[in-house]
């Protein structure tokens, strides 16, 4: 299947979510405190993108849809990119770039040390996402970039500590990562399972 | 020729408030002679006809500062009855029933009793009192209330000795306040002062904003006002006041007791323990301003804490 359609598409698709929050804010529908909505809808939209991101892999294995795979890089970009706008709504308009304010929430706030430890990882994730640096870590990359487990599984913290009372929401992305992760467990058992069958075989 | 098109009215065009008030006080006494004449008076039962709102009076203690829009104050808050998101109250408000309306004052009183809203309401003048309101998201607002001191509702219920502290208590009814269905926080919604900060001029007893009645989001048709204190401390459509001897638990305590205590004044220097409090938006502003000692109160409140440790007593 060769859809050049495919990947623009899903690129302007990953996008429309920050169009439609610029002309919210434009358009002054963003209600009273516009600023904490732009916080909360980007710090969303990471969490909900890392997810996604996790999906392509069980798409391709339950489904067969090998595109799914052919746009996992792109999601995860776009997964980064709201996390830059996430953090730099908190930077800028949260905190005006007080650093040392800045580092005394790092310190003391353990959501922030946690949101901010994800935004740390995903750096060399984004770094090393483009073919050179893919061919040229080998096998490292893969070990590296299994943090895309762990990165969404911070961002439900972040989320959780974040919530004054009512943890449904963050408890909703933590079940289906939760379920993203339980798939690969499954895959890899029944992998396993079938090399050494394939072994025995042999020998 | 010029034709007229619904965006070309202006603020001016539409009716004032207060004339459309007294059109529907004309319109209610009209109904309710008709009503009577009919055998009924069930037509006269409206909660816009219970507040003499054309009569408030300025009130002491008013900030001198710009008041957030009525638009604002009605449309972004939080009313975990109706739903956790701040625009829940505005959306679902409108299912909550204020007319009949009573609150049963009980516990350390001479005079325990039931009243009607007409009844609690009769005998105080009301004052308008722009207060600024700090939540303790890191929020704020300035809000022009509608309400009387509530020193004066409790002395007309003559609490004994043993009354030390006051408990209030909204309404409890998951048809009307649809939040109420999921258990986010231990339904009735509590909430307590020590009877000197009950007691002190300052808090006040709301029944309306901007000059009309309370909207029901914002707590109709009474609610509590304590502008020292952060916001979830005033709490909204009041049906229970009880009078005891033992400091009760605040609904947000109960949920948690690490973040949120008993006095729960509005400090900068002590923090929740998941966020700063040193600064807030207000809302309307771009920059954050700084949080200000009992929320800017402290030349009047500071004294009822005196001796207290505020970092313990939180």
């Amino acid at each position: 299947m060769r859809n050049e359609w495919l990947k623009p598409a899903v690129f302007l698709l990953c996008l429309s979510p920050l169009m439609v929050l610029g002309w919210q804010l434009y358009a002054g529908l963003l209600g009273a405190n516009p600023i904490d909505e732009v916080a909360d809808s980007t710090g969303a939209w990471t969490l909900r993108f890392l997810l996604i991101t996790l999906l392509a892999t069980p798409l391709r294995r339950y489904f067969g849809w090998g595109w799914a795979i052919r746009m996992r890089r792109m999601l995860g970009l776009y997964a980064f990119f709201y996390a830059t706008l996430h953090l730099l709504t908190y930077l800028w308009l949260d905190q005006f770039f007080d650093w040392g304010e800045i580092w005394l929430d790092v310190l003391d706030r353990p959501f922030i040390t946690v949101g901010m430890l994800a935004f740390v990882l995903l750096l060399p994730l984004a770094a090393t996402s483009n073919r050179y640096m893919v061919r040229r870590l080998g096998r490292g990359w893969k070990r590296l970039h299994r943090l895309a487990y762990v990165i969404p599984a911070l961002g439900v913290l972040h989320f959780w500590w974040l919530v004054k009372a009512d943890v449904l929401e963050p408890l909703v992305y933590g079940v289906l990562l939760a379920a993203l992760l339980a798939s690969r467990i499954q895959a890899g058992r029944r992998r396993r399972a079938g090399s050494a069958v394939r072994e025995g075989c042999i020998s | 020729m010029l034709i007229k098109t619904p965006t070309d009215l202006s603020e001016s065009d539409v009716t004032p408030y207060e004339i459309y008030r007294q059109r529907r006080r004309f319109l209610q006494s009209g109904l309710a002679i008709a009503g009577a004449a009919i055998g009924g008076s069930l037509l006269s039962r409206d909660a816009s006809a219970r507040l003499e709102l054309d009569r408030v009076k300025p009130g002491p203690y008013s900030a001198d500062e710009e008041k957030t829009s009525y638009e604002d104050i009605t449309s972004y808050n939080n009313f975990y009855e109706f739903g956790v998101d701040k625009s829940d109250p505005a959306r679902h408000a409108h299912k909550l029933v204020t007319d009949p309306w009573s609150v049963t004052v009980t516990g350390e009183v001479e005079k325990p009793a039931t009243c009607t809203l007409e009844d609690i309401l009769r005998p105080h003048a009301l004052e308008e009192r722009i207060y600024r309101l700090r939540c303790v998201e890191g929020w704020s607002m300035v809000i022009p209330w509608v309400g009387f001191p509530l020193a004066d509702l409790i002395k007309r219920f003559q609490p004994t000795s043993k009354a030390k502290y006051v408990e209030f208590e909204t309404l409890y009814d998951k048809k009307q306040m649809p939040g109420q269905r999921r258990r986010v926080l231990d339904w009735p919604y509590r909430e307590g002062l020590r009877m000197d900060e009950a007691m002190h001029p300052l808090t006040l007893v709301a029944v309306g904003l901007y000059g009309k009645e309370l909207p029901n989001q914002n707590g109709a048709p009474l609610r509590l006002v304590v502008p020292w204190k952060y916001g979830f401390k005033s709490i909204k459509s009041i049906v229970k006041i009880r009078f005891r001897e033992t400091q009760p638990t605040s609904s947000w305590t109960r949920a948690a007791p690490r973040e949120y205590g008993f006095y729960s004044n509005v400090n900068p220097n002590v923090s929740h323990p998941r966020w700063s409090q040193k600064r807030e938006r207000r809302i309307g502003e771009f920059l954050k301003r700084k949080t200000l000692m009992f929320n800017g109160y402290g030349e009047q409140v500071a004294s009822l804490y005196t001796g207290m440790d505020l970092k313990k007593y939180f």
